[in-house]
């Protein structure tokens, strides 16, 4: 068969699959269990360094969950991908093209704006949507998110966090008094959202916090660095974004700031954040809910069944245990075993949004249950309930030496009491704007 | 004196020539085929897709298009009537989305209608501000002085708490969408609210860019100067366009948030977005209200098509990145292809394979007729 021929007749192929498809979409279509994520991953674009290593740790804990144990329980998770670049409105139109497939799990979008624009139709589609370690802050209260999980840590819990590690370096909470910490913000709804908090912390403990604007992309930052030396704090919080990281280490090594007193947020953790600073970044310090590196059973698993066979997802195998990648893979993690819980209740079978919202519900993973999936070390644990969404995820923290990331804390617990009136007050204004009956969340725990 | 390189393809009305059309001058009772056009399609618009059409054709396709339609149109009047060119406009939108998010917060009493116009109202103040510099300015100069709407509104709004209720993480979702009382909050609801309005503005803007305002503003286009000489008012019809033209994006803006997204963030406004509907005006045809719609479809739901395509036909081979890169080159190709092909726009382009379907129409129907009468003569 000549070449043309063949190709045409494969585009002929393709449209007929395409229209069965599409006709398949009628409930003829009896097939063996199988639950459904749709990814909208980004691979394209600013924050494709983030998305690449993010959904490729995804992918690949679903496909060992697949190769290893034949899927949850004998069901089989399916994905697809639909790129969003990070856009919202790309975000949206994949959430309504891939939403039409049946046995939709759980949406992970990684990005917030995506995640504000889903919070509607997510509450009217009963779906479970995943902002881990992200996302809007007061989706904490799930006696108002219902189907909204930040899982591990919100901002709020971040910034509570990294002040509890520097209170741990110096001794402890009371030796914060008279401290100066100055917070390096990024120029951007996602860098303001902290300052009340660091407000509240310098209040608590009594330091003094100075919260300095780096505006958008921060590819500038001698004036800040300058004014930095001059009032000469005891720590830099860097809560940076993409290309203003590396600039922050560059310029704190060329006004003489030391960068083991700099400490990155979540979104300033990654290889990528330190690795275009070269020698800057040594000693550089971040918070991150998941340990680096592949020394993890779950990751060594991974590493042999999925990429022994071919099938991993990250083109470059030496990106393998990444922060990005190993926080993919503990999404899967969470995700994976709120479907495995979900199925105890519910059975053994494809479930519907909301009965794996009540598997993220109880999701309650402690420390001994991610030591049998392979997962100690990797990250602590977790402890979901209806009123908390954000599950109680302990932080750790890791140094640069140049090379790789090394955990030199201790798993961290964040102040949750102090931050929850805060949570509570926007949450329940949320609800009033919107109509929303607060849930009982006590009744609801007590009955399930 | 020449303005931009952009208007200059575009000889005044030869894009639209049913505008000029003697039947239409002269408003006779006989619809001219444009009419009857746009008839049919609201005709299917308003009445058959709300019953057939799926949520994802509301949500993804039609309502995003509605919303950069209307903002291409905003454009059209300010660059492709009037010469003036603007790189602020995804900032005019900004500004209406935010203004009528405050006014139904902090005005709850207003009926939503109203609230679309003072945001449409204080859109054009900020245009008329930021529009000062045309009086002295042209060309890339005022383009690039528009910039500074661009940059300067996206600040405010990021420095300012005020404007998103101090909202934490500084992204606001919009109340739903009700008006007189009828919550518009499903997918059809969002569609047919946004079908309206844009309907509405749009007979307007054919109105409008059809009186004497309309003829003055493509004076001044073609030539201020002469335009000057012949005692049009220069200075205030700047300023006029860029007040109507801020006001139909501050609009545009509104439907975005509250039709469309449902969330209002600084970032979805920034220069990407005024670019996007830059193109949207030159693709689709300056000076032309169909262009508008032409481009916006062409810039919405072309990708779209692209991706599934992609998708479908090779989605198993190549992970997303890789189709979406192949998607951009294969689009940025298209575009110049298409513009290669009729520099006008799509809408110019439109009305050429229009003029030559009719033609062989006509032609074959006068065949057939002639057969058709000798064979009765027979």
């Amino acid at each position: 068969m000549s070449r043309p021929l063949t190709l045409a007749l494969s585009a002929k192929a393709a449209l007929v699959g395409a229209l069965l498809a599409g006709a398949s979409f009628l409930p003829t279509a009896a097939h063996a269990d199988e639950q459904y994520f749709p990814l909208q991953s980004y691979r394209v674009g600013p924050y494709a360094a983030g998305g690449t290593g993010f959904f490729g740790g995804f992918i690949d804990y679903l496909n060992l969950i697949n190769t290893r144990d034949g899927g949850v329980n004998g069901v089989k998770l399916t994905w697809d991908e639909c790129e969003t670049q990070y856009e919202v409105e790309r975000g949206v139109e994949c959430y309504k093209r891939q939403k039409s497939k049946t046995g939709v799990a759980a949406w992970n979008p990684l990005s917030v704006g995506i995640a504000y624009a889903m919070i509607d139709d997510i509450a009217r589609d009963k779906v479970p949507l995943i902002t881990v370690n992200h996302g809007r802050t007061d989706s904490t209260d799930g006696r108002v998110f219902k189907h909204v999980f930040p899982l591990l840590l919100n901002p709020y819990s971040e910034s509570s966090g990294i002040v509890n590690y520097i209170a741990a370096r110096e001794g402890g909470l009371d030796k914060l008094k008279g401290k100066k910490i100055a917070v390096l913000y990024h120029g951007s709804p996602y860098g303001k959202e902290t300052i009340p908090i660091y407000q509240l912390l310098a209040e608590k403990y009594g330091f003094t916090a100075e919260q300095i604007e780096v505006p958008h992309p921060g590819n500038e930052q001698q004036s800040q660095w300058l004014s930095i030396r001059r009032s000469k704090p005891d720590y830099v919080v860097l809560r940076g974004w993409g290309v203003m990281n590396p600039v922050a280490l560059k310029t704190a090594q060329k006004v003489g700031f030391p960068a083991d007193r700099i400490i990155g947020n979540v979104w300033s953790n990654s290889e990528e954040d330190v690795i275009p600073a070269g020698d800057a970044a040594k000693g550089y310090t971040a918070i991150t809910t998941q340990a680096s590196g592949a020394d993890y059973p779950v990751l060594q698993e991974i590493v042999k069944t999925v990429y022994g066979a071919g099938k991993g997802n990250l083109d470059d195998k030496k990106r393998v245990g990444s922060v990005y990648h190993n926080l993919g893979i503990v999404n899967g993690i969470l995700n994976v075993e709120a479907v495995r819980i979900a199925q105890e209740k519910f059975g053994k079978r494809t479930l519907t949004g909301d009965e794996v919202r009540w598997g993220f519900e109880h999701l309650r993973l402690d420390p001994k249950r991610v030591e049998a999936l392979g997962a100690k070390g990797l990250f602590h644990s977790i402890n979901v309930t209806v009123a908390n969404h954000e599950g109680e995820g302990r932080v750790t923290f890791q140094q640069w030496d140049g090379a790789k990331w090394k955990v030199v804390s201790d798993w961290i617990a964040p102040d949750w009491a102090l931050l929850r009136p805060i949570i509570e007050k926007s949450s329940l204004a949320y609800a009033a704007q919107h109509g929303i009956t607060v849930r009982d969340s006590a009744a609801e725990d007590a009955t399930n | 004196m020449t303005d931009l390189a952009l208007d200059k393809p575009v000889p005044p009305n030869a894009a639209e020539p049913n505008r000029t059309a003697p039947a239409a001058r002269r408003g006779t009772v006989r619809p001219s085929p444009t009419a009857l056009g746009v008839g049919l399609l609201l005709a299917v618009a308003f009445g058959l897709l709300p019953l057939v059409g799926s949520e994802y054709l509301f949500d993804a396709i039609l309502t995003p298009f509605l919303a950069l339609a209307l903002a291409g149109l905003g454009l059209n009047i300010l660059t492709g009537y009037a010469g003036q060119v603007s790189l602020g406009s995804a900032a005019f939108m900004a500004v209406g989305a935010y203004a009528a998010f405050n006014l139904s917060l902090r005005l709850p009493g207003l009926p939503f209608v109203v609230d679309i116009l003072l945001a449409g109202l204080v859109a054009a103040a900020v245009g008329l501000v930021f529009g000062l510099p045309s009086l002295r300015l042209r060309g890339f100069y005022l383009a690039v002085s528009t910039l500074a709407a661009q940059f300067f509104v996206q600040w405010v709004f990021n420095k300012v708490g005020w404007f998103s209720n101090n909202s934490p993480s500084g992204i606001v979702t919009v109340p739903p969408l009700s008006v007189a009382g009828l919550a518009l909050d499903g997918s059809v609801g969002r569609y047919l609210f946004a079908l309206s309005v844009v309907s509405v503005v749009t007979l307007v803007v054919w109105r409008l860019v059809d009186s004497p305002t309309g003829r003055a503003l493509a004076a001044l286009r073609d030539h201020e100067t002469a335009a000057r000489v012949i005692g049009l008012p220069v200075l205030r019809l700047k300023l006029l366009a860029f007040a109507v033209s801020s006001f139909i994006i501050g609009v545009a803006g509104v439907l975005w948030a509250f039709a469309y997204l449902r969330t209002v963030e600084p970032a979805g406004f920034n220069l990407d977005r005024s670019f996007q509907i830059l193109f949207i005006v030159i693709i689709g045809g300056l000076a032309s209200l169909r262009g508008a719609f032409l481009g916006a479809a062409l810039i919405v739901v072309f990708p779209l098509a692209l991706a599934r395509l992609g998708e479908t036909l090779l989605g198993g081979l190549f992970d997303s990145g890789v189709l979406e890169m192949s998607q951009r080159i294969v689009l940025g190709l298209l575009i110049i292809a298409f513009l290669i092909a009729e520099p006008a726009g799509l809408s110019a382009l439109l009305d050429r394979l229009w003029r030559r379907v009719a033609g062989r129409l006509a032609a074959l129907c006068s065949a057939l007729c002639s057969r058709f009468a000798s064979n009765r003569s027979a």
